[in-house]
Protein backbone atom coordinates (compact mmCIF):
# COMPACT_ATOMS: atom_id res chain seq x y z
CA UNK A 1 0.00 0.00 0.00
CA UNK A 2 1.54 3.38 -1.23
CA UNK A 3 0.07 6.38 -0.76
CA UNK A 4 0.92 8.98 -3.37
CA UNK A 5 2.88 12.54 -2.58
CA UNK A 6 1.34 15.38 -3.20
CA UNK A 7 2.72 18.92 -3.48
CA UNK A 8 1.11 22.48 -3.74
CA UNK A 9 1.85 22.91 -6.87
CA UNK A 10 -0.26 20.08 -7.74
CA UNK A 11 -3.02 21.52 -5.57
CA UNK A 12 -2.80 24.63 -7.93
CA UNK A 13 -2.73 22.21 -11.34
CA UNK A 14 -6.25 20.74 -9.89
CA UNK A 15 -8.09 22.99 -8.37
CA UNK A 16 -9.33 26.76 -9.30
CA UNK A 17 -6.39 28.32 -7.38
CA UNK A 18 -3.66 30.60 -8.52
CA UNK A 19 0.01 32.22 -6.86
CA UNK A 20 0.02 34.98 -5.52
CA UNK A 21 3.55 34.67 -3.69
CA UNK A 22 6.10 32.26 -3.36
CA UNK A 23 6.35 30.48 -6.77
CA UNK A 24 9.61 28.97 -5.61
CA UNK A 25 7.66 26.91 -2.84
CA UNK A 26 5.72 25.19 -4.67
CA UNK A 27 7.22 21.64 -4.01
CA UNK A 28 5.88 21.95 -0.32
CA UNK A 29 4.40 18.88 0.59
CA UNK A 30 0.49 18.07 1.46
CA UNK A 31 0.41 15.15 3.72
CA UNK A 32 -3.42 15.41 4.67
CA UNK A 33 -6.65 16.09 2.91
CA UNK A 34 -8.06 17.84 5.62
CA UNK A 35 -8.56 21.71 5.83
CA UNK A 36 -7.83 24.56 8.82
CA UNK A 37 -9.95 27.16 8.97
CA UNK A 38 -7.71 29.36 11.45
CA UNK A 39 -10.46 31.62 12.98
CA UNK A 40 -9.41 31.31 16.59
CA UNK A 41 -5.64 30.97 15.54
CA UNK A 42 -6.66 34.66 14.88
CA UNK A 43 -7.26 35.76 18.56
CA UNK A 44 -4.48 33.90 19.63
CA UNK A 45 -5.88 30.79 20.75
CA UNK A 46 -3.32 27.81 19.48
CA UNK A 47 -4.41 25.00 21.42
CA UNK A 48 -5.73 22.63 18.82
CA UNK A 49 -3.80 24.46 15.39
CA UNK A 50 -2.97 21.95 13.07
CA UNK A 51 -0.06 23.01 11.55
CA UNK A 52 0.08 20.24 8.85
CA UNK A 53 -2.85 21.72 7.11
CA UNK A 54 -3.28 23.79 3.97
CA UNK A 55 -4.42 27.08 6.03
CA UNK A 56 -7.65 28.84 4.29
CA UNK A 57 -8.39 32.39 5.27
CA UNK A 58 -11.96 33.49 4.37
CA UNK A 59 -14.02 36.77 5.19
CA UNK A 60 -14.05 35.94 8.87
CA UNK A 61 -9.92 35.69 9.13
CA UNK A 62 -9.58 38.94 7.31
CA UNK A 63 -11.94 40.96 8.67
CA UNK A 64 -10.79 39.97 12.00
CA UNK A 65 -7.46 41.04 10.84
CA UNK A 66 -8.39 44.82 10.15
CA UNK A 67 -9.27 45.53 14.23
CA UNK A 68 -5.48 43.70 15.29
CA UNK A 69 -2.56 46.62 15.15
CA UNK A 70 0.67 45.24 13.15
CA UNK A 71 2.64 43.14 15.57
CA UNK A 72 -0.30 41.37 17.03
CA UNK A 73 -1.32 40.34 13.40
CA UNK A 74 2.60 39.59 12.44
CA UNK A 75 3.08 37.28 15.40
CA UNK A 76 -0.12 35.45 15.16
CA UNK A 77 0.77 35.21 11.09
CA UNK A 78 4.18 33.97 11.94
CA UNK A 79 3.22 31.52 14.61
CA UNK A 80 0.84 29.87 11.29
CA UNK A 81 3.41 29.94 9.16
CA UNK A 82 5.23 26.76 10.91
CA UNK A 83 7.95 24.77 9.40
CA UNK A 84 5.24 21.62 8.39
CA UNK A 85 2.27 24.37 7.06
CA UNK A 86 1.67 23.41 3.26
CA UNK A 87 0.35 26.89 1.93
CA UNK A 88 -1.76 29.34 3.12
CA UNK A 89 -5.14 30.15 0.60
CA UNK A 90 -7.41 32.85 0.78
CA UNK A 91 -10.29 32.92 -0.65
CA UNK A 92 -13.15 35.30 -2.50
CA UNK A 93 -10.19 37.24 -4.12
CA UNK A 94 -10.08 38.97 -0.58
CA UNK A 95 -7.11 41.37 -0.07
CA UNK A 96 -3.99 39.99 1.35
CA UNK A 97 -2.40 41.53 4.58
CA UNK A 98 1.46 42.76 4.52
CA UNK A 99 2.30 40.98 7.46
CA UNK A 100 0.87 37.51 6.06
CA UNK A 101 3.02 38.16 3.03
CA UNK A 102 5.91 38.58 5.04
CA UNK A 103 5.15 35.56 7.62
CA UNK A 104 4.88 33.43 4.63
CA UNK A 105 8.05 34.71 2.79
CA UNK A 106 9.79 34.11 6.04
CA UNK A 107 8.73 30.83 6.28
CA UNK A 108 9.04 30.00 2.69
CA UNK A 109 5.55 29.02 2.35
CA UNK A 110 3.47 30.16 -1.04
CA UNK A 111 0.52 32.41 -0.89
CA UNK A 112 -2.73 31.03 -2.89
CA UNK A 113 -6.02 32.98 -3.91
CA UNK A 114 -8.81 32.28 -5.60
CA UNK A 115 -12.14 34.39 -6.64
CA UNK A 116 -14.52 31.04 -4.91
CA UNK A 117 -15.62 31.68 -1.49
CA UNK A 118 -14.40 29.30 1.16
CA UNK A 119 -16.90 26.93 1.08
CA UNK A 120 -16.45 26.35 -2.63
CA UNK A 121 -12.86 26.46 -2.28
CA UNK A 122 -12.79 24.09 0.67
CA UNK A 123 -14.81 21.33 -1.07
CA UNK A 124 -12.83 21.48 -4.10
CA UNK A 125 -9.23 21.21 -2.40
CA UNK A 126 -10.96 18.30 -0.32
CA UNK A 127 -12.60 16.48 -3.26
CA UNK A 128 -9.17 16.75 -5.08
CA UNK A 129 -7.01 16.16 -1.98
CA UNK A 130 -8.66 13.18 -0.88
CA UNK A 131 -8.46 11.36 -4.05
CA UNK A 132 -5.11 11.49 -4.26
CA UNK A 133 -4.36 11.26 -0.65
CA UNK A 134 -6.75 8.18 0.05
CA UNK A 135 -4.61 4.55 0.61
CA UNK A 136 -3.45 2.63 -2.51
CA UNK A 137 -2.95 -0.84 -4.04
CA UNK A 138 -1.86 -2.02 -7.36
CA UNK A 139 -3.39 -5.10 -8.22
CA UNK A 140 -2.81 -7.45 -11.34
CA UNK A 141 -5.46 -7.36 -13.67
CA UNK A 142 -7.87 -5.84 -16.23
CA UNK A 143 -10.49 -3.37 -15.63
CA UNK A 144 -12.65 -2.57 -17.78
CA UNK A 145 -16.28 -0.60 -17.94
CA UNK A 146 -18.92 -2.62 -19.38
CA UNK A 147 -22.22 -1.02 -19.73
CA UNK A 148 -21.34 1.31 -17.09
CA UNK A 149 -19.99 -0.81 -14.80
CA UNK A 150 -16.52 -1.51 -13.74
CA UNK A 151 -15.30 -5.24 -13.84
CA UNK A 152 -11.93 -6.23 -12.62
CA UNK A 153 -11.03 -9.44 -14.32
CA UNK A 154 -7.86 -10.85 -11.85
CA UNK A 155 -6.71 -14.83 -12.76
CA UNK A 156 -3.27 -16.11 -13.66
CA UNK A 157 -0.49 -14.47 -16.09
CA UNK A 158 -1.60 -15.93 -19.61
CA UNK A 159 -5.27 -17.31 -18.83
CA UNK A 160 -6.49 -14.52 -21.31
CA UNK A 161 -7.42 -11.41 -19.34
CA UNK A 162 -6.64 -8.89 -22.05
CA UNK A 163 -7.14 -10.98 -24.97
CA UNK A 164 -11.34 -10.81 -23.34
CA UNK A 165 -11.22 -7.60 -22.52
CA UNK A 166 -9.97 -6.44 -25.94
CA UNK A 167 -12.87 -8.44 -27.40
CA UNK A 168 -15.70 -6.54 -25.46
CA UNK A 169 -13.81 -3.75 -27.00
CA UNK A 170 -13.69 -4.68 -30.33
CA UNK A 171 -17.56 -5.40 -29.95
CA UNK A 172 -18.11 -1.74 -27.96
CA UNK A 173 -19.75 -3.24 -25.05
CA UNK A 174 -16.40 -2.17 -22.76
CA UNK A 175 -13.78 0.40 -22.51
CA UNK A 176 -10.75 0.17 -21.38
CA UNK A 177 -9.89 1.43 -17.89
CA UNK A 178 -6.27 -0.38 -16.94
CA UNK A 179 -4.33 -3.05 -18.50
CA UNK A 180 -2.36 -5.92 -16.16
CA UNK A 181 -1.83 -2.67 -13.20
CA UNK A 182 -5.01 -1.40 -12.04
CA UNK A 183 -4.33 1.33 -9.42
CA UNK A 184 -7.03 1.21 -6.71
CA UNK A 185 -7.83 4.10 -4.16
CA UNK A 186 -10.89 4.19 -1.85
CA UNK A 187 -13.16 7.60 -2.83
CA UNK A 188 -15.48 6.75 0.22
CA UNK A 189 -16.13 3.81 2.84
CA UNK A 190 -18.07 1.75 0.00
CA UNK A 191 -16.66 3.16 -3.39
CA UNK A 192 -13.00 1.79 -5.56
CA UNK A 193 -11.50 3.77 -8.21
CA UNK A 194 -9.76 1.91 -10.12
CA UNK A 195 -7.43 3.80 -12.92
CA UNK A 196 -4.05 2.99 -14.67
CA UNK A 197 -0.84 4.02 -13.98
CA UNK A 198 -0.06 7.26 -16.05
CA UNK A 199 2.85 5.12 -18.02
CA UNK A 200 0.20 2.53 -19.29
CA UNK A 201 -2.47 4.78 -19.67
CA UNK A 202 -4.43 3.22 -23.08
CA UNK A 203 -1.89 0.50 -23.54
CA UNK A 204 -2.77 -3.11 -23.63
CA UNK A 205 -0.36 -5.93 -24.62
CA UNK A 206 -1.45 -8.72 -26.46
CA UNK A 207 0.63 -11.74 -26.40
CA UNK A 208 1.85 -12.37 -29.70
CA UNK A 209 1.25 -8.95 -31.41
CA UNK A 210 2.53 -6.35 -29.05
CA UNK A 211 1.26 -2.96 -27.22
CA UNK A 212 -1.93 -1.49 -29.15
CA UNK A 213 -3.06 1.68 -28.35
CA UNK A 214 -6.68 1.14 -28.09
CA UNK A 215 -7.28 5.40 -28.27
CA UNK A 216 -5.79 5.28 -31.59
CA UNK A 217 -7.29 2.33 -32.87
CA UNK A 218 -10.46 2.13 -31.71
CA UNK A 219 -11.21 5.60 -30.88
CA UNK A 220 -11.86 7.94 -27.56
CA UNK A 221 -15.34 5.80 -27.20
CA UNK A 222 -13.25 2.86 -26.44
CA UNK A 223 -11.11 4.11 -23.60
CA UNK A 224 -12.30 5.50 -19.76
CA UNK A 225 -9.70 7.73 -17.21
CA UNK A 226 -11.24 5.71 -14.31
CA UNK A 227 -13.95 3.46 -13.06
CA UNK A 228 -16.13 2.58 -10.02
CA UNK A 229 -15.31 -1.19 -9.01
CA UNK A 230 -18.52 -2.88 -8.88
CA UNK A 231 -17.33 -6.73 -10.10
CA UNK A 232 -14.39 -8.83 -9.96
CA UNK A 233 -14.49 -11.73 -12.10
CA UNK A 234 -11.76 -13.91 -11.89
CA UNK A 235 -10.78 -16.73 -14.65
CA UNK A 236 -9.74 -19.51 -13.05
CA UNK A 237 -8.30 -22.47 -14.85
CA UNK A 238 -9.78 -25.66 -12.95
CA UNK A 239 -12.05 -27.99 -14.99
CA UNK A 240 -15.55 -27.75 -14.00
CA UNK A 241 -15.73 -30.94 -12.67
CA UNK A 242 -13.07 -30.51 -10.46
CA UNK A 243 -13.48 -27.22 -9.01
CA UNK A 244 -16.72 -26.29 -7.00
CA UNK A 245 -17.95 -23.01 -9.19
CA UNK A 246 -20.74 -21.04 -8.31
CA UNK A 247 -24.00 -23.04 -10.88
CA UNK A 248 -26.79 -20.85 -9.77
CA UNK A 249 -24.97 -17.35 -9.11
CA UNK A 250 -26.33 -17.23 -5.22
CA UNK A 251 -23.10 -17.95 -3.63
CA UNK A 252 -21.75 -14.79 -1.59
CA UNK A 253 -18.03 -15.09 -2.85
CA UNK A 254 -15.96 -11.36 -2.66
CA UNK A 255 -12.69 -9.91 -3.13
CA UNK A 256 -11.23 -7.21 0.04
CA UNK A 257 -9.58 -4.55 -1.47
CA UNK A 258 -8.72 -1.91 1.11
CA UNK A 259 -11.17 -3.36 3.09
CA UNK A 260 -14.02 -2.48 0.88
CA UNK A 261 -15.82 -5.91 -0.28
CA UNK A 262 -16.82 -6.09 -3.85
CA UNK A 263 -18.97 -9.25 -5.44
CA UNK A 264 -16.76 -11.90 -6.90
CA UNK A 265 -17.38 -14.35 -9.72
CA UNK A 266 -15.08 -16.94 -10.45
CA UNK A 267 -15.70 -18.27 -13.80
CA UNK A 268 -13.72 -21.31 -15.63
CA UNK A 269 -11.69 -21.08 -18.80
CA UNK A 270 -12.31 -23.94 -21.15
CA UNK A 271 -11.81 -24.59 -24.71
CA UNK A 272 -15.13 -23.51 -26.28
CA UNK A 273 -15.96 -21.13 -24.15
CA UNK A 274 -16.06 -17.59 -24.93
CA UNK A 275 -14.82 -15.97 -21.90
CA UNK A 276 -15.48 -12.75 -23.30
CA UNK A 277 -19.17 -13.15 -23.76
CA UNK A 278 -19.66 -14.79 -20.30
CA UNK A 279 -18.17 -11.73 -18.46
CA UNK A 280 -20.37 -9.77 -20.68
CA UNK A 281 -23.50 -12.03 -19.30
CA UNK A 282 -21.95 -11.69 -15.73
CA UNK A 283 -22.04 -7.88 -16.07
CA UNK A 284 -25.63 -7.92 -17.26
CA UNK A 285 -26.76 -10.43 -14.46
CA UNK A 286 -25.34 -8.22 -11.62
CA UNK A 287 -27.02 -5.05 -12.95
CA UNK A 288 -29.81 -6.57 -13.28
CA UNK A 289 -29.66 -8.32 -10.31
CA UNK A 290 -28.90 -4.77 -8.38
CA UNK A 291 -32.15 -3.54 -10.29
CA UNK A 292 -34.25 -5.87 -8.28
CA UNK A 293 -34.32 -8.87 -11.13
CA UNK A 294 -32.98 -12.03 -9.91
CA UNK A 295 -33.81 -14.75 -12.52
CA UNK A 296 -33.27 -17.62 -9.83
CA UNK A 297 -35.72 -16.41 -8.15
CA UNK A 298 -37.89 -16.95 -11.66
CA UNK A 299 -36.67 -20.69 -11.93
CA UNK A 300 -37.64 -21.54 -8.26
CA UNK A 301 -41.15 -20.41 -8.23
CA UNK A 302 -41.31 -22.26 -11.12
CA UNK A 303 -39.95 -25.00 -9.68
CA UNK A 304 -41.88 -25.10 -6.45
CA UNK A 305 -45.39 -25.08 -8.66
CA UNK A 306 -43.80 -28.03 -10.69
CA UNK A 307 -43.47 -30.17 -7.81
CA UNK A 308 -47.09 -29.41 -5.89
CA UNK A 309 -48.42 -30.64 -9.65
CA UNK A 310 -46.45 -33.69 -9.61
CA UNK A 311 -46.53 -34.14 -5.50
CA UNK A 312 -50.22 -34.52 -6.57
CA UNK A 313 -49.67 -36.75 -9.28
CA UNK A 314 -47.28 -39.55 -7.34
CA UNK A 315 -50.58 -39.21 -4.91
CA UNK A 316 -53.20 -40.08 -7.70
CA UNK A 317 -50.32 -42.93 -8.83
CA UNK A 318 -50.01 -44.15 -5.38
CA UNK A 319 -53.89 -44.61 -4.82
CA UNK A 320 -54.20 -46.51 -8.07
CA UNK A 321 -51.88 -48.94 -6.95
CA UNK B 1 -20.62 -50.70 -15.59
CA UNK B 2 -24.15 -49.15 -14.33
CA UNK B 3 -25.13 -48.83 -10.78
CA UNK B 4 -28.47 -48.23 -10.02
CA UNK B 5 -30.22 -46.81 -6.63
CA UNK B 6 -33.54 -45.43 -6.22
CA UNK B 7 -34.52 -43.04 -3.54
CA UNK B 8 -37.81 -40.95 -1.65
CA UNK B 9 -37.70 -38.04 -1.34
CA UNK B 10 -38.39 -37.10 2.70
CA UNK B 11 -37.77 -33.41 2.56
CA UNK B 12 -40.41 -31.34 2.86
CA UNK B 13 -39.05 -28.77 0.55
CA UNK B 14 -38.07 -31.50 -2.22
CA UNK B 15 -34.95 -30.74 -4.53
CA UNK B 16 -34.66 -27.58 -4.00
CA UNK B 17 -32.15 -25.02 -5.77
CA UNK B 18 -29.39 -25.75 -3.04
CA UNK B 19 -29.35 -29.56 -2.66
CA UNK B 20 -29.63 -29.52 -6.52
CA UNK B 21 -26.14 -27.54 -6.51
CA UNK B 22 -24.58 -29.92 -3.86
CA UNK B 23 -25.91 -32.80 -5.63
CA UNK B 24 -24.78 -31.56 -9.19
CA UNK B 25 -21.30 -30.60 -7.75
CA UNK B 26 -21.05 -34.39 -6.53
CA UNK B 27 -21.92 -35.69 -9.67
CA UNK B 28 -19.38 -33.51 -11.42
CA UNK B 29 -16.22 -35.02 -9.39
CA UNK B 30 -16.57 -37.88 -11.92
CA UNK B 31 -16.38 -39.29 -15.12
CA UNK B 32 -19.00 -42.07 -14.83
CA UNK B 33 -22.50 -40.97 -16.41
CA UNK B 34 -24.83 -39.95 -14.17
CA UNK B 35 -28.33 -39.32 -14.28
CA UNK B 36 -31.54 -38.53 -12.62
CA UNK B 37 -35.00 -40.18 -13.34
CA UNK B 38 -38.46 -39.04 -11.94
CA UNK B 39 -41.90 -39.89 -13.76
CA UNK B 40 -40.34 -41.35 -16.68
CA UNK B 41 -37.91 -38.50 -17.50
CA UNK B 42 -34.41 -38.77 -17.19
CA UNK B 43 -31.91 -35.98 -16.63
CA UNK B 44 -28.20 -35.61 -16.59
CA UNK B 45 -27.22 -34.97 -12.86
CA UNK B 46 -24.44 -32.81 -13.98
CA UNK B 47 -26.47 -30.59 -15.25
CA UNK B 48 -28.30 -28.11 -12.68
CA UNK B 49 -30.68 -26.59 -14.89
CA UNK B 50 -31.82 -30.59 -16.31
CA UNK B 51 -32.03 -31.50 -12.15
CA UNK B 52 -34.07 -28.35 -11.53
CA UNK B 53 -36.62 -28.76 -14.35
CA UNK B 54 -37.64 -31.96 -12.88
CA UNK B 55 -39.59 -30.83 -10.02
CA UNK B 56 -38.81 -32.87 -7.70
CA UNK B 57 -41.13 -32.42 -4.70
CA UNK B 58 -41.91 -34.30 -1.23
CA UNK B 59 -42.77 -37.81 -1.29
CA UNK B 60 -41.04 -38.09 -5.25
CA UNK B 61 -39.19 -41.86 -5.75
CA UNK B 62 -36.30 -40.86 -8.49
CA UNK B 63 -33.94 -43.26 -9.27
CA UNK B 64 -30.26 -42.41 -10.14
CA UNK B 65 -27.88 -44.13 -12.52
CA UNK B 66 -24.39 -43.95 -12.71
CA UNK B 67 -22.58 -45.62 -15.29
CA UNK B 68 -18.56 -45.81 -16.31
CA UNK B 69 -15.75 -46.65 -14.61
CA UNK B 70 -16.25 -44.80 -11.54
CA UNK B 71 -19.54 -45.02 -11.00
CA UNK B 72 -20.20 -47.22 -7.89
CA UNK B 73 -17.86 -44.23 -6.26
CA UNK B 74 -20.19 -41.89 -8.19
CA UNK B 75 -22.80 -43.39 -6.71
CA UNK B 76 -21.95 -43.64 -3.44
CA UNK B 77 -20.47 -40.11 -3.53
CA UNK B 78 -24.62 -38.69 -4.54
CA UNK B 79 -26.39 -40.52 -2.29
CA UNK B 80 -24.48 -39.31 0.91
CA UNK B 81 -24.81 -35.71 -0.11
CA UNK B 82 -28.61 -36.83 -0.57
CA UNK B 83 -28.66 -38.29 3.01
CA UNK B 84 -26.28 -35.03 4.20
CA UNK B 85 -29.08 -32.53 2.82
CA UNK B 86 -31.70 -34.58 4.45
CA UNK B 87 -33.47 -35.42 1.24
CA UNK B 88 -33.71 -39.20 2.03
CA UNK B 89 -33.52 -41.08 4.94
Amino acid sequence: MAQATVTVKDLVDNTRLTIVAGHDYLNRVITTADISRPGLEMTGYFTYYAPERVQLLGITETSFSDRMSHDELLMVYRKMASKQTPAFVVSTNLPIADELKQAAEEAQIPILNTRLTSSQILSNMTYYLGGELAPRQSVHGVLIDVHGLGVLITGDAGIGKTESALELIQQGKARLVADDRVDIHQEDEQRLIGQPSEVLRNLMEVRGVGIIDVQQVYGAVSVRSHASIMLNIHLSNGKIGEENFDRLGNEDDTLDILGVKIKKMVVPVTPGRNTASVIDAAAVKFRTQNMGYDALETLEKRMSAAMQVNEKEDEEAKKHD
Amino acid sequence: MAETQEFNIISETGIHARPATLLVQAASKFVSEVTLSYQGKEVNLKSIMGVMSLGVGHGADVTIKADGDDAKDALAAVAKVMKDEGLVK
